[in-house]
């Protein structure tokens, strides 16, 4: 156990764990998210509690804490990355758009607490009758953000509900973890790069903040960490799933839609998913070759 | 939220990527092509007489290569100042990520400042010498010092200055259009904004940066002449028109071109960029392309009837500060413009710089106004005496005394 967790335990006992649970998923999938929130609360130290009464910090981690992790990084035995291809699934067709994935996300792994920064996002596809084109908005709408939250929980609002709606679909996004990452190319220092067995990663202690990764990422999931002064973006989780656990969004997702697994196991649950689907990926004009792969998304996903 | 200096939440209609809000370059971006490009024209200029002996720019090729200088020396600080961790910067040099443009960045932006220090140097060796023998005191020491012990001003020891200065002339001149049009490629060659990636995008940076670089060239000029109560060469200045009339005619068709090829493509999402273009970027464009024409119809009036004297001291220095003012608002649209239109293509956002901050409009200022101040104390310390010859040439000199 590294110094770390010694010290993160202590302070977790600042956090009531219902009350986490209760952040997380209103009881959905609560078993999962227990698990889930194993590690979360391991960062979720100095006050990130009141996050639920609305007056979160902008960062679960601590200043300290996050100095200390990447002093200390764990050390994960017995993991070797040459035997592992991780890949995602996403079933549109399941998605109900309750954003736990997003809290979780942000919880799990210290990201903004605010609604335009995120590592992972749904967006709503409605189309009206007589439409041909699908309104789209997602959790930076402001009135996405439960009111007195500081932009910290989001729930879809319901400003449909005197139209006719012919359609209506939510599509989970992340960073596709591409094969060909434009984000990878682009960096100037290497700080991004692309791990043995799929996820691009960032060694935030050789990031220069340039931001010409931000730029270069077709799908918009990258983003500038202010505080840190550096770049950040979704990687899976890759602390959880060295350890053999899921992301913490597919830990939470009630209605599974957010499948994940190891493409070299064809028995994964996303392997299963791919084979068994006919599946997708965004924007393939970019030549980017996503790792993200959708399920039941529609001509006007962008 | 965090208070810092780095938030540009933008607002936005339609619909953008919820991390698109913050938009990731800022006006420092905008000023960093701006000022190298400013470098590369003013190079152009000192260079037509270094290399190609053009005798009408003599008196004025010392000056536009110590303003070149001046303005390098300036070219990184934009980004130093946009970093998120500048302390790190030079991590791009020490390893640098040879697959990524800005990788080279370092590199080319030494090796250039490398080279107009050499330049400066072998063109006023003579000059530092000379003032070595007849300054006193600290200033004497200073000469001293910068002769770098070598104070030979023989016919064959300046001929020998004369040929080197003109060979890294020579390396200057592809240097700069490769510094020039690099810093185009890194935005031409991300796919990912329509806006950004065309063909055609090194080539306008490079050609609207020597545009801009004349045009900053007859300004200071001017000015310094008028500063200095010595009057403006009339052939340097026709030179300069020829020049700065060349520039704006092939920088205006080139962006007319591109312009009108990436809206009869009309590729998905061309909605985008006509509210792009109808919307957030509506006054800026009005600048650039008002700016330019104006300056085009200006400069051909005086092509067409050889305006001389006053009026071309006038009408030439209007005509250069329209272009510097166009060729900014190009980069604003360019760097600016791109971010606000949505990777969606169904979204703008609107993006309203800070007045004061790390990365605000002060800060630009503050970069930008930088290298005058650095070029007036240069020229203190090497004065380029316009080389003009006013008694030879009487009838063609204007005193700009007389026309302010
Ligand atoms: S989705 Fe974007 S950030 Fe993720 S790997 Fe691909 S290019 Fe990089
Ligand atoms: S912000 Fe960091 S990770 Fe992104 S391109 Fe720059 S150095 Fe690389």
């Amino acid at each position: 156990m590294t110094t770390q967790d010694t010290k993160v335990e202590k302070e977790a006992g600042d956090l009531s764990r219902r009350d986490f649970l209760g952040l997380l998923g209103k009881g959905a999938a609560c078993a999962g998210a227990l698990v889930g929130a194993g590690s979360a609360l391991a960062s979720a130290g100095g006050g990130a509690v009141s996050a639920l009464g609305g007056v979160g910090p902008s960062f679960q981690q601590d200043d300290a804490q996050y100095a200390e992790a990447v002093k200390n990084p764990p050390k994960i035995p017995n993991y070797n990355w040459t035997q592992h291809k991780w890949a995602f699934g996403v079933d549109a067709d399941r998605c109900i758009g309750c954003l736990r994935c997003v809290e979780a996300c942000k919880m799990e792994n210290s990201v903004q607490m605010d609604r335009n920064h995120t590592r992972t996002w749904v967006e709503r596809y409605v189309y009206l009758e007589g439409s041909d084109h699908a309104h789209v908005d997602s959790i930076h709408d402001i009135k996405n953000v439960v009111p007195g939250s500081k932009e910290t929980r989001f729930k879809f609002d319901n400003r449909y509900k005197d139209e006719k709606v012919t359609k209506e679909f939510f599509v989970a996004k992340l960073c596709n973890q591409c094969e060909k990452p434009s984000c990878v190319q682009v960096c100037p220092t290497g700080a991004t790069y692309k791990a043995v067995d799929g996820p691009v990663l960032i060694d935030t202690k050789y990031c220069i903040g340039c931001q010409y990764c931000v730029q270069a990422c077709p799908y918009g999931a990258r983003s500038l960490n202010e505080a840190r002064g550096t770049a950040e973006k979704c990687n899976w989780c890759y602390h959880r799933i060295t350890k053999g656990m899921q992301p913490a969004c597919v830990e939470v997702c009630p209605t599974g839609t957010r499948i994940f697994g190891d493409r070299t196991d064809p028995e994964s649950p996303v392997s299963q998913f791919i084979r068994n689907n006919k599946v997708s990926v965004l924007k393939p004009d970019m030549g980017n070759m996503p790792n993200v792969f959708y399920k039941g998304i529609d001509k006007e996903v962008l | 939220m965090e208070a810092d200096v780095f938030h540009h939440i933008a607002p936005f209609v339609g619909f953008a990527y919820p991390n698109e809000t913050e938009v990731p370059w800022s006006e420092l971006i905008v000023i960093y092509p701006y000022i190298t490009g400013l470098v590369a024209g003013a190079f152009v200029v000192s260079s037509l007489h270094h290399v190609f002996g053009m005798e009408r720019f003599a008196p004025i090729s010392k000056f536009a290569l110590l303003a070149s200088l001046c303005f390098m020396f300036f070219a990184p600080t934009p980004l130093l100042f946009h970093l998120g961790q500048p302390t790190r910067a030079l991590n791009a040099v020490l390893t640098p990520h040879w697959t990524s443009a800005m990788a080279a960045f370092g590199y080319v932006a030494g090796f250039y400042i490398v080279l107009l220090l050499l330049e400066t140097w072998f063109s006023f060796r003579a000059d530092i010498v000379a003032m070595s023998k007849s300054r006193t005191g600290i200033m004497q020491k200073v000469y001293q010092v910068l002769t770098l012990g070598s104070d030979d001003v023989s016919p064959r020891a300046l001929h020998t200055d004369h040929t080197i200065a003109r060979r890294l002339a020579m390396i200057g001149i592809p240097g700069a259009c490769g510094l020039h049009g690099y810093v185009g490629f890194l935005f031409g060659s991300l796919k990912t904004r329509e806006w950004w990636s065309s063909d055609l995008m090194p080539v306008i940076f490079l050609l609207s940066a020597v545009g801009s670089g004349v045009g900053l060239l007859i300004v200071i000029y001017v000015i310094a002449s008028w500063w200095r109560k010595t009057p403006t060469n009339n052939g340097a200045m026709e030179g300069l028109l020829y020049l700065l009339w060349t520039g704006i005619v092939v920088v205006v068709v080139i962006e007319a071109l591109e312009m009108v090829q990436m809206l009869y493509k009309a590729r998905e999402g061309i909605e985008g960029v006509f509210a792009l273009i109808q919307g957030p970027i509506t006054n800026s464009m009005i600048i650039q392309w008002g700016g330019s024409f104006l300056a085009l119809v200006i400069t051909s009036i005086m092509m067409l009837y050889n305006t001389k004297g006053k009026r071309l001291v006038f009408w030439l220095f209007i005509s250069g500060l329209l272009m510097m003012v166009g060729v900014l608002a190009m980069r604003w649209n360019v760097v600016i413009g791109g971010q606000e239109l949505s990777k969606t293509m169904r979204g703008l956002m609107t993006y309203h710089p800070e007045v004061f901050g790390r990365e605000s409009l002060f800060t630009v200022a503050t970069l930008f106004t930088a290298p005058f101040v650095v070029l007036y104390l240069a020229q203190k310390l090497l004065p380029t005496v316009w080389e003009a010859d006013p008694e030879e040439h009487e009838d063609k000199v204007f005193d700009i005394h007389k026309a302010i």
